[in-house]
């Protein structure tokens, strides 16, 4: 354990470790986000939300000068 | 509770947004002055007048701290009160402690503004504050950390929308990136001098990663924050692709901190670290571009509305310049590219396209947007907003223009060699040359401020109008319940 810590600690070895680790949680992400068709329509219903309780009659284009 | 005039209080603290709202144009106003006189004074240097306050060495962060902290910060700290609200459906968790965030982040920059003015500076760009002022910021972002978690954390929304993700990582990455930057040991207690912790190339190296992440994620993230949210409302139409926003975030977050050694090329940094930077900004073209399409094709099928709504003109310009400093901001951190562009006025250039393009006009749709919804009022009046629309916009471009002339002038002759290898050109005659574009840049920023003043008019009737409106309502009330 102590050995693998040392080797961790070696900057050579943790950049590129930092390199997959990053890029593999990127991957996944990207993944999660584009695949099932239940979860598309979950995402994009989360566009709505700035339209859900809209009060903004007050300043609509009509009462401008 | 009802207030002192028996009204029932608001749904949400909509009394903190416009105090950061209209502190952000009064700040906006004299940051972008004090910006226009620099420039007077590079293009005519009588106008320092020997005096050493007005001096340019000491006016320089006067601008740069009103306009990116004073103005770009209260713009930000209203947006995303009002946003966070707004989105997740909760008052905001604590009154008096968004109040100390609105006192702390007001006296932190006039005290700021002043101390230069006076000489007072530990020297790093963009963090020119003095110790105690670091010190208050500090507390002041925490406390700005708490209302922001602490609201989210109440909301009855299930969902937290996208542009709270952007606000989040703007408000932890600014902290990270604030007290690591400011690590300074204090002359003394009684003393406003202190030295850096970091020595060397190191702490140039902490300087940019700091310098650029306050433009990744102070001047980038936390506006995207504010276009995930105005431009869908604006348009009337949500957002074109929330995945994509999703992916955008998670992308830009991955990348930013990558690239803040881009501004030390050709200098005793590694080149390793040099050309991972240059590498690290290349990539973020997509994530950037990703996100600026995502906010353009917001209107699609309703494009029309570019004709009959102003605001909207200024969201989508904003965008268009968001897609074209970042496309500019990667070739210039090229190591060819910025043997040329850096120490000369293209990066000047550069920094304004994004910042007036992007950043300020971004600002100036969404704040369009919110003041009369504050003030439950109409703006008074549409035409000033085209008005404001076209003086900022041709004054920006003719000050970008200026700056690519004199930058990539100034460049050229600086590295002309004759055939024996000697310089072509002296100093001085850079110098000269730099003359005319200097005069055209101020122009430029001329009719931007002019803008500026016109949009504070505007906003200054809008209020007036707003209380004169409420004053004759009361005065029907009051009529009304006298008769019966």
């Amino acid at each position: 354990m102590d050995e693998l810590l040392t080797w961790f600690t070696d900057m050579e070895n943790t950049k590129p470790c930092a390199l997959v680790l990053f890029f593999v949680t990127f991957a996944l992400i990207v993944l999660y986000v584009y695949t099932g068709k239940k979860r598309k329509e979950r995402f994009e219903s989360y566009r709505n939300i700035p339209f859900e309780e809209d009060d903004d009659a007050a300043s609509s284009a009509g009462k401008e000068q | 509770m009802a207030d002192a005039a028996g009204r029932a209080p608001e749904q949400y603290n909509y009394d903190i947004v416009r105090r950061f709202a209209i502190m952000s144009l009064v700040w906006g106003v004299l940051g972008m002055l004090t910006g226009v006189y620099l420039a007077a004074e590079l293009a005519w240097p009588v106008l320092n007048f020997d005096i050493p306050e007005i001096t340019f060495g000491r006016l320089r962060p006067v601008h740069t701290t009103l306009v990116i902290f004073g103005f770009g910060g209260s713009a930000l700290f209203a947006t995303s009160y009002y946003v966070v609200q707004r989105t997740c459906q909760a008052r905001l968790v604590s009154d008096g402690l968004a109040a100390f965030t609105f006192w702390g982040w007001q006296v932190a920059i006039g005290i700021a503004a002043i101390s230069y003015m006076f000489g007072y500076t530990q020297a790093r760009e963009y963090a020119e504050m003095v110790w105690p002022i670091d010190l208050l910021i500090a507390v002041t972002w925490v406390a700005y950390l708490l209302v922001y978690v602490g609201t989210i954390r109440r909301r009855t929304q299930p969902h937290i929308y996208v542009a709270n993700w952007f606000f989040i990582a703007f408000i932890l990455a600014t902290a990270i990136l604030h007290i690591f930057n400011n690590m300074e040991v204090p002359v003394s207690m009684f003393s406003l001098k202190s030295y850096s912790l970091h020595a060397g190339v190191q702490d140039a190296m902490t300087q940019w990663w700091y310098g650029h992440n306050a433009v990744g994620f102070f001047l980038t993230a936390a506006f995207l924050g504010m276009m995930y949210y105005f431009v869908p409302k604006q348009a009337g139409r949500p957002i074109y692709s929330y995945r994509l926003s999703i992916i955008h975030f998670w992308a830009l977050v991955f990348l930013y901190m990558w690239v803040g050694a881009h501004h030390l090329h050709w200098t005793a940094l590694p080149d390793w670290t040099s050309t991972l930077a240059a590498t690290f900004s290349i990539l973020l073209l997509l994530p950037s571009w990703g996100g600026m399409i995502n906010g353009v094709m917001t209107l699609s099928g309703a494009w029309d509305r570019l004709r009959t709504d102003p605001i909207m003109r200024f969201l989508i310009v904003a965008l268009s310049f968001y897609g074209m400093s970042t496309f500019e901001g990667p070739m210039m951190s090229l190591k060819s590219v910025n043997a040329l562009s850096h120490y000369t006025d293209w990066t000047i250039g550069h920094v304004h396209s994004g910042a007036l393009g992007w950043v300020a006009m971004i600002s100036f749709g969404s704040l369009y947007h919110l003041i009369p919804r504050l003030f439950n009022t109409a703006i008074y009046s549409k035409r000033l907003i085209y008005l404001h629309f076209w003086l900022a916009t041709i004054g920006i471009v003719i000050y970008i223009t200026a700056m690519w002339v004199a930058g990539i002038g100034q460049g050229l002759m600086l590295r002309s060699f004759d055939e024996y290898g000697n310089l072509v050109y002296t100093f001085i005659e850079t110098v000269n040359f730099l003359h005319l574009p200097y005069m055209v840049r101020t122009f430029g920023g001329a009719l931007f401020v002019s803008g500026v003043l016109v949009m504070a008019y505007n906003v200054y009737m809008t209020v007036r109008k707003a209380r004169q409106e409420e004053a004759a309502l009361e005065a029907k009330i009051a009529a009304k319940m006298a008769r019966t």
